[in-house]
């Protein structure tokens, strides 16, 4: 809790730099517009209208809050919650490719640190490249990937589920490697004197251990998936979800809706966090672990 | 049939030589040989699948056109990477760790900042950052410098989560140790601090170096002159240009992993006494 009061100050002074911010980039547009009605802006004047433009280059945080009101509660209120202008319908559209990927990436995550922990060739062979895999900017070929899968007839969520899948699976290959790897020799040894078969051990000491691991990648991984998803449907032409918004909103100079769609994607971030987190500190009460 | 046949050939003795290899006693030469025999065994069953399922190159392009594609084109690619890679990437890549390395030294006088700074920093890194591209790109313009812009603000926050984190990596001993040698707040930090804190620093690099990448080329997909991977990415990916597409790609893996490799081979010599290097024969 003593952590509290200093996170309010950081919080409350990006606050601060951002409406200043918002003064000092809007300005031009404003002293522009009070020129050519020949009026003289005293400061007040000018703060007020750098808070309050349409297409402001830098929109202050009460219009961005106001616009995602408009386009969430409002909407609910009026029972138009799942409209196509609704943000939690475009949330949604991106986290149920962001959910699908990162399911399929963590299992081939776990598939493989499974193989990788079990057979040598594929320790050998397979985990350079999963480190290598992670240094191609592979985002780059995002818009292909989407554009060929459709071309073979696969379209709507898999293909953005397919660039969180690949996102996400290795920081869980890589944390299940180091937790299904982290029973000493001592443990391994006990597990031989109890006559445990190669699958009593993966079950019964191998995997548990792993937990803690498990959950400190998932949660990267679920930060990353959503990264692929929102990228996955720039390409799609922005016809659905919290990208093509940003993309939509970036053609027609719509800061505050691009605003908003990026704090909703922040938020929906913080959410899936948050329940990882949540799991995790769940799973290992039950287990004796936290 | 024949290049089906082929290709499980391929996999069967690619495989067979690499567990040969694998349970052999390691040496450094089997440990470089075992990734690159996996590597040519996938390009080689590619290859075969795409000829022997005759899958339309405009799909997936064997291999091989790539490679004649990249030496065709390689005026384009080096005008790309330039714009991308060194202007882009490598600003943003410099400006923003260096700003997140000032600020992280900076704020690490004040305890009370410090604390709230950290957890506000691990949120921002986990965040979709990426989604400020469209805005960035308003802002600076469609030339390189909105692509520096966005570099920055992706690798500034795991930086500096990064940066703060390894400053406190010193106990009360050494600091201890370091006020009986009557050395002040500078020396401290450039004596003990910095270097205890070099782990963990290299640890925010190398996650920038990546990320930076990333940034420059998603950048592109919001506007950009006619030049730059990201631009050519989208653009022959309308025309269905793919074998240009996995040019583009190549260059990029390969710009990744020498970035990668670089900060790691820096690691290595600066960090050389910290256990992680030590460690392993």
């Amino acid at each position: 809790m003593r952590n509290v009061m200093p996170i309010l100050t950081v919080v409350g002074m990006l606050f601060l730099i951002w409406y200043a911010a918002a003064v000092r980039l809007n300005a031009p547009w404003a002293y522009n517009k009070a020129e050519r009605a020949g009026i003289e802006l005293s400061f007040a004047d000018l703060v007020s209208d750098t808070w309050s433009q349409d297409k402001p280059k830098l929109p202050a945080p009460h219009q961005v809050g106001a616009e995602i009101w408009k386009t969430t509660g409002e909407m609910v209120l009026n029972g138009r919650g799942f409209s196509k202008r609704s943000l939690i319908y475009h949330s949604w559209v991106t986290f149920s490719a962001t959910a699908l990927g990162f399911l399929l990436g963590t299992g081939l995550g776990i598939a493989l640190a499974i193989g990788i922990v079990y057979n040598r060739t594929m320790d050998m062979s397979v985990m350079p490249w999963v480190i290598a895999s992670q240094t191609i900017p592979i985002l780059a070929i995002a818009p292909m990937i989407i554009v060929v899968l459709n071309a073979v007839g696969i379209s709507g969520l898999l293909p953005k589920a397919m660039i969180s899948m690949y996102l996400s699976f290795f920081p869980v290959v890589v944390g299940m490697v180091k937790g299904l790897r982290s029973p000493g020799a001592m443990q391994l040894d006990q597990m031989r004197t109890w006559n445990a078969s190669p699958a009593q051990t993966f079950w019964r000491l191998r995997l548990p251990s792993s937990m803690p691991y498990l959950f400190t990648s998932l949660k990267i991984g679920v930060a990353a998936s959503l990264v692929g998803a929102i990228v996955g449907e720039l390409p799609t032409g922005a016809v659905a979800g919290l990208g093509a918004r940003l993309l939509a909103g970036s053609y027609y100079g719509q800061t505050i809706q691009i605003w908003s769609a990026l704090i909703m994607a922040a938020t929906l971030a913080a959410v899936l966090v948050g329940v990882i987190g949540l799991l995790q500190r769940i799973t290992l009460r039950r287990m004796g672990m936290a | 049939m024949g290049w089906l046949v082929f290709a499980v050939a391929a996999w069967g003795l690619g495989w067979w030589v690499n567990h040969l290899l694998s349970h052999r006693r390691p040496t450094p030469a089997t440990r470089l040989a075992v990734p690159v025999i996996f590597g040519i065994t996938i390009l080689v069953i590619w290859e075969a699948v795409v000829h022997g399922l005759e899958i339309s190159p405009i799909l997936l392009p064997p291999p091989s056109q790539i490679a004649v594609t990249f030496a065709a084109r390689t005026d384009i690619l080096w005008e790309d990477f330039v714009q991308t890679v060194i202007k882009g990437a490598m600003t943003g890549y410099v400006l923003g760790c260096g700003a997140a390395f000032v600020i992280a030294v900076a704020i690490d006088r004040f305890p009370f900042l410090q604390r709230g700074l950290l957890p506000v920093g691990n949120f921002m890194a986990a965040l979709p950052i990426i989604g400020m591209a469209p805005i960035l790109v308003m802002w600076f313009d469609f030339d390189w410098e909105s692509k520096a812009a966005v570099v920055v603000v992706m690798v500034f926050f795991p930086m500096l989560v990064n940066t703060v984190q390894g400053l406190q990596d010193t106990d009360a001993m050494q600091r201890d140790l370091m006020r009986t040698y009557a050395a002040g707040y500078w020396k401290t930090l450039l004596k003990l601090r910095l270097p205890a804190a070099m782990p963990f620093i290299f640890n925010g690099l190398k996650i920038g170096s990546t990320l930076a990448l990333i940034g420059a080329i998603v950048a592109e997909f919001f506007g950009s002159p006619i030049k730059g991977m990201g631009f050519r990415i989208s653009t022959s990916v309308g025309q269905l240009a793919l074998d240009l597409v996995w040019a583009e790609i190549a260059v990029a893996a390969m710009a990744g992993s020498a970035f990668y490799g670089g900060i790691a081979l820096l690691e290595k010599a600066m960090t050389f006494w910290h256990p992680s290097q030590r460690g392993r024969t």
